[in-house]
């Protein structure tokens, strides 16, 4: 049975943990399926699923029925997920920088992500999907994944992440170009 | 004839388009645009390829059971203030220690050792709830979005001020039986939640960075997880399998 639909959003308002447990059950599939394509990889997803849900649970009282349940949890997850890139990218570009003293030596230890002439030789299509969206801003990979993968309108994409209609679409354009730029080689296709 | 630009025919692609049929017309006479909005479902069509890890129709029970600690936790804080909790951890801890003793010079039975094993075990799990909720005050603080003007930090701040009478209790306990390890983390956990409870509920850019780099400067989050994870595996060790000469907390 849809829990929405059972009224168990508003059970949960009215401190019905049974209520809060349904709503966890039907939604943190499409939540962890959400936060993996954002993040790419699984420990991060699993971080923001369990914060979605706990951040949703505090600030169950401030939801109102404006927009859908799922829509208000995928603003939660997304806007979480959001920082967590950003802050894991700020802490990786200051690694960075710390470490350029130690780079020739840290060259010589074999990466464990895919480099590109792994990705070239491996072939894999996967590999290749993968880092091309690694190279997406963390705002238009978000944007990009609520519109391709979640099938969220440019409106709602805008509203959930408090930004405007215009530079949602332009985020989601230049997601876009960005994987055309990057698999175009790939599927065979020149523009 | 004028062709249809990518950002036309991305709104297109995703039924976004406020001009879909006057697109559909151009495409149908338009061998060039035909071949770019192609190429255009050809790498897109290619991005839905890349696989997403599955989970089984028990994870939202696995989530919830996960979660529920958490909330658990909560409520029940809610319920005893900390002054019912903190004499009955110290009575805890003195009872191991003298059960402790005790049982050390009568040749310790298996039945005390049993009994001290079940009370650290609670301590550990009362500490494992203590390390985890101040794991989200931190994480929270840390990964809080760089925003111009003011960010409410009310929930963080209510957090720390109650986390901070539970660390003080923990960490004297864990000095007095002399877990130095411990009782440093602890110590710079309680000076970082005095920072957030003494915070005002609305901080400035410049006053959140602040906070953050205290958090970062000390590795604070790091050293709170390894610390929680240590407790946490402890707490899942059979009691029976556990080394008497392990070492405390």
């Amino acid at each position: 049975m849809d829990a929405e639909a059972g009224g168990a959003v508003e059970r949960a308002q009215s401190g019905d943990s049974d209520a809060f447990r349904l709503l966890v059950d039907q939604h943190s599939r499409a939540i962890f399926r959400l936060a993996f394509r954002m993040t790419g990889n699984e420990q991060d997803a699993e971080d923001v699923v369990q914060e979605t849900f706990l951040r949703a649970y505090r600030q169950l009282s401030r939801y109102e029925a404006r927009s859908s349940f799922s829509t208000w949890l995928y603003r939660i997850a997304s806007n979480y997920a959001l920082d967590l890139i950003r802050a894991r990218r700020r802490h990786e570009e200051k690694r960075e920088r710390g470490n350029s003293e130690d780079r020739d030596v840290l060259q010589s230890i074999p990466a464990t992500s895919p480099g590109p002439d792994r990705i070239f030789y491996g072939g894999q299509v996967k590999d290749r999907v993968n880092a091309a969206l690694d190279e997406l801003s963390a705002q238009e990979r978000t944007a990009f994944v609520l519109r391709h993968f979640e099938g969220l309108s440019i409106d709602e994409i805008g509203q959930a992440l408090g930004t405007g209609t215009n530079a949602t679409k332009h985020s989601i354009f230049r997601a876009v170009q960005k994987l055309r730029r990057s698999l175009e080689p790939l599927v065979g296709t020149a523009k | 004839m004028n062709h249809l630009c990518e950002e036309q025919l991305v709104l297109f692609y995703y039924g976004e388009s406020a001009e879909a049929s006057g697109i559909e017309g151009h495409l149908a006479g338009c061998e060039q645009c035909r071949a770019d909005f192609r190429a255009l479902q050809l790498v897109l069509n290619t991005v839905d390829s890349a696989p997403v890890p599955e989970r089984g129709a028990g994870y939202g029970e696995a989530v919830w059971q996960r979660l529920s600690q958490q909330l658990g936790t909560r409520k029940r804080r809610r319920a005893f203030s900390w002054w019912i909790w903190a004499p009955a951890t110290v009575v805890l801890v003195l009872a191991g220690f003298f059960a402790g003793r005790l049982s050390h010079r009568a040749e310790t039975t298996q039945t005390a050792a049993n009994n001290q094993q079940v009370r650290e075990r609670i301590l550990l799990v009362a500490v494992g709830d203590h390390l985890e909720r101040s794991q989200m005050v931190l994480a929270e603080l840390s990964n809080a979005p760089e925003k111009k003007g003011k960010l409410d930090i009310s929930d963080e701040r209510q957090m720390a001020e109650e986390l901070l009478d539970d660390n003080r209790l923990y960490r004297q306990t864990a000095r007095t039986t002399g877990d130095t390890g411990v009782a440093n983390v602890l110590d710079d956990l309680e000076r970082v939640l005095i920072e957030i409870a003494h915070s005002p509920s609305e901080v400035s850019s410049d006053q959140l960075s602040e906070l953050q780099q205290q958090i970062e400067s000390r590795g604070l989050l790091f050293k709170v997880r390894v610390l929680g994870s240590r407790v946490r595996d402890e707490e899942s060790t059979p009691l029976g399998e556990k080394d008497k000469s392990k070492k405390k907390m």
